[in-house]
């Protein structure tokens, strides 16, 4: 949940900057990629990302939060439809900001925020499974203690099995 | 309404206006193209950023 900001909003009133949130937050899902200011883009993070996470989600009731803030129906359903699934295995962090330096005219810092839609990385992916798997184990301590002393009979038949099936492909050549 | 009392010497201005300074802006080198760059910001010669490419950092009246 974001923070509330503290401080003017953006555009004036509260109402405009609802209305500019809104409207980044539809051009971003449409456009994938967005130019603008950096205090726009440092606004607008929180409330994409909360929308991708009901995107998630992807219930009619989650659907309706959205169409709440993102009216256009087409937006809606590519946010639904292709965007969700393409952050699945991420656990936050959808968008990604990257200051391009002041623009001219008036040299506001601008910058450009973008969604994550690349795979997650090797190392990501591997720190998740490690997690998982730790949390899995976690409960099933006291079960697997007490099947290990059955898995090891047939471990001890296998090796066995392994060499009378590799003296048949031996057996085979000659 | 506080209005000066007395006319402000040229000394005492510029005895003020002494102390505003100018700062040098923080530059580093660019990884791709070796040119000057703000750190944190895309640069805007080759608009390389972390291995990634913005064409929208790029600044034609950029030179160097």
């Amino acid at each position: 949940m974001p923070t509330p900001t503290k401080g003017p909003r953006l555009g004036g009133g509260p109402a405009h900057e609802r209305l500019i949130l809104a409207n980044l937050a539809t051009s971003l899902f449409e456009h994938k990629r967005i130019t603008t200011t950096e205090a726009k883009a440092k606004r607008l993070r929180p409330l994409a990302e909360r929308l991708i996470t009901f995107a998630k989600r992807g219930d009619l009731p989650a659907r309706r939060r959205v169409l709440t803030v993102v009216k256009s129906k087409d937006v809606v359903h590519v946010l639904f439809t292709e965007i969700a699934p393409a952050v699945a295995e991420r656990q936050g962090g959808y968008t990604r900001i990257t200051k391009i330096g002041p623009r001219k005219g008036d040299n506001a810092p601008m910058a450009v925020i973008e969604l994550v839609l690349e795979p997650l990385s090797p190392k990501q992916a591997t720190v998740r499974e490690a997690e998982k798997a730790t949390k899995k184990a976690a409960p099933k301590k006291a079960a697997k203690k007490a099947d290990e002393a059955v898995v090891e009979t047939p471990a001890d038949e296998a090796p066995v099995a392994d060499e009378v099936v590799a003296d048949a492909v031996e057996a085979d050549k000659a | 309404m506080a209005v000066p009392k007395r006319k402000m010497s040229r000394s005492n201005t510029r005895a003020r206006r002494s102390q505003w300074k100018a700062t040098a802006t923080a530059l580093t080198t660019c990884t791709q193209c070796k040119g000057n760059t703000r750190p944190h910001i895309a640069c805007p010669t080759c608009g390389n950023y972390n291995g990634r490419q913005y064409a929208e950092a790029v600044r034609t009246e950029h030179a160097g």
